[in-house]
């Protein structure tokens, strides 16, 4: 079976691309009902969606039967976020009632993930009685699982039945030779295999895992870690073999490599790729399915709103004595989805008819402009300096389109553990290189002094609009301007 | 005959589920194995099960002290490196960390 994509109109390819675009706003239009209604209100599935609508992961899954060349189990460090990295590990039971609290006072939280920080399918007794407890206390949470696949054939009847319908594999590639750089053991039949041995089998499972999956009608989102020299060139072959397995979202994400971790690659010097690879690496992606690119790879016990994490305030002692009355809270969350999908119709302008969508522009073409977004709820809402992360678009004369986002402190926030000499502010200039625009709500001087002599724009104009509305403004301003006849101004920022 | 479970075990269970003798428990500061029942798995399988799941070197050892996965056998991380970044000490007898 093959699942139409979102954000590409079936009908004609217009100037947009796959995901993210802003001037097709009804990226679910034209989905079948019974998926639109599966990820209308699914951050992590759907774009649109992430700015309302909050997950959270309980970390009932410690063990893991692989072992990833990014991944260190010794390692965790509460000012991290990464995944893989938890706080506290939860028995089922602790994890219903952790549960239940978040989903009573964060009524918006729509989606609950097993993802670890182990891998879920290995720890099946705890992570199966977590969903059938939870399928009972609580319908009205979506259910979503993580999995490496290497017992995805094992469990996708059990999923299906547990009424899990988004499921997550993590695929970094289909050639047994490049898995054996990224795998270096797996736990099979009672042995610990390693080598190209291992990747195979690792490859064929996750492969049968997929096609079962899209068989039994469970939404299948694919996660690639691009790991530059491994993997990077591979991923595209990935994008391809996934999307016609019937994969319905591919999201391919950084590898995060830092000494401290003491993971192989952190230790080894394997370099991640820095945002403008990735965005290439996503693009040339986008020609075979969609893609996603608002993931915050976020940890096991992550709670909130993509890019937040409110784990802190629902730590085991917290919720200790808690009770909570969950069938208003499940009126009261009814409640707060309808007006969360109103307010997410309101945002959408109307559908152009469909013949207009076959029309090419004639336009000329102006240079594409990136801008960086401080963003909050879909709006240019963020003060500059309390901004966390940015929302990269880029503006051009296909339109806007969402292409990524840039964290302003890099998994970790203490200078005194992390310091490497330069301040917050200096990391931010780096992390918004290739960036000409941030629009923001309200900026500082030296701030907006640094940003300026970095050839950087900032723009506090728009505070308060609608981030693609914004971005087109600025963009025709800079159009008017001739502006965009030369070449960008920016300096690479040291 | 029993293995025993050392100071890096992380407390992540793989090895519970996969002990055929059920003989492994939570405890703290980290899960132990009741000696009483532990066989190293002889006769039933060809290597023990907690050392071939476990994720961590030097968490599952011998009755001499001999951890199963030494440093570097799981991760293939060169011991030079381990004992650059601290996480393994350059003692000959295992490098195992204290």
């Amino acid at each position: 079976m093959e699942l139409p994509v979102i954000g590409r109109p079936i009908e004609a390819k217009s100037g947009c691309s796959a995901s993210g675009c802003g001037t097709a706003p009804d990226k679910l239009a034209h989905l079948p009902d019974h998926i639109r209604l599966k990820v209308q209100d699914h951050p992590c599935f759907s774009e649109e969606a992430h700015h309302y609508f909050a997950r959270m992961h309980v970390a009932v899954a410690p063990a893991c039967n692989i072992q990833c060349n990014y991944c260190n189990r010794k390692y965790d460090c509460s000012n991290e976020s990464r995944p893989g990295v938890v706080s506290e590990v939860l028995s089922p039971d602790q994890a219903i009632k952790k549960v239940l609290a978040v989903a009573a006072e964060i009524p918006q939280m729509s989606v609950l993930g097993i993802a670890g920080p182990g891998d879920p399918l290995a720890n099946p007794a705890r992570t199966f009685e977590t969903f059938r407890q939870l399928s009972e206390k609580a319908p009205d949470i979506k259910l979503c699982v993580s999995t490496n696949g290497l017992r995805l054939p094992e469990f996708a009847d059990e999923i299906a039945r547990h009424n899990i319908d988004h499921v997550t594999i993590t695929i970094n590639c289909v050639d047994p030779e490049i898995g054996a750089k990224i795998y270096p053991w797996i736990f099979w039949k009672n042995r610990r295999i390693r080598g190209v041995v291992a990747a195979r089998i690792l490859i064929e499972q996750q492969q049968k895992g997929l096609e079962k999956l899209v068989a039994l009608g469970v939404l299948v989102k694919v996660n690639s870690v691009m790991i530059p020299g491994v993997n990077d060139q591979h991923l595209k072959e990935v994008s391809k073999v996934v999307k016609a397995k019937g994969a319905f979202l591919h999201n391919v994400m950084p590898l995060i490599a830092e000494a401290e971790h003491g993971t192989y690659y952190g230790l080894m010097g394997q370099r991640s790729p820095n945002a403008l690879e990735l965005q290439a690496l996503q693009d040339e992606c986008a020609g075979d399915m969609t893609m996603m690119r608002h993931c915050r790879q976020c940890r096991a016990d992550a709670v909130g709103l993509l890019g937040e994490d409110r784990g802190a305030e629902f730590t085991l002692d917290k919720i200790e004595g808690h009770e909570v009355d969950y069938a208003a809270a499940m009126v009261r969350r009814q409640e707060v989805k309808a007006g969360l999908l109103q307010q997410m119709q309101a945002k959408r302008p109307p559908l152009p008819p469909a013949a207009q969508s076959i029309v090419f522009m004639p336009k000329p073409a102006s240079r594409p402009v990136l801008m960086a977004v401080a963003a909050k709820n879909g709006l240019v809402a963020e003060h500059f300096g309390h901004a966390r992360e940015f929302l990269v678009y880029e503006a051009s004369s296909a339109g806007v389109r969402f292409v990524g986002h840039r964290k302003t402190e890099l998994y970790c926030s203490g200078d005194d553990t992390c310091g490497e000499g330069d301040s917050v502010l200096d990391r931010t200039l780096r992390a918004l290189e290739s960036c000409e625009v941030v629009l923001c709500s309200r900026i500082g001087y030296e701030p907006w002094s640094k940003l300026e002599a970095a050839g950087i724009r900032p723009n506090a104009e728009h505070a308060m609009e609608e981030i693609e509305a914004a971005v087109t403004a600025v963009y025709e301003e800079m159009k008017a301007a001739g502006d965009l006849k030369q070449a960008p101004a920016g300096k690479k920022v040291a | 005959m029993a293995l025993r479970i050392a100071s890096p075990c992380v407390n992540c269970w793989a090895c519970v589920d996969v002990c055929p003798n059920e003989a492994i428990y939570e405890n703290k500061p980290h899960f132990a194995i009741d000696p009483g029942k532990c066989t190293e798995c002889l006769g039933e399988f060809d290597d023990p099960q907690c050392a071939s799941i476990c994720p961590v070197e030097c968490a599952i050892v011998d009755s001499v002290g001999q951890p199963l996965n030494p440093p570097g056998s799981l991760t293939g991380i060169p011991l030079p490196k381990l004992i650059e970044f601290g996480m393994a000490h350059a003692h000959p007898a295992s490098g195992a960390p204290a």
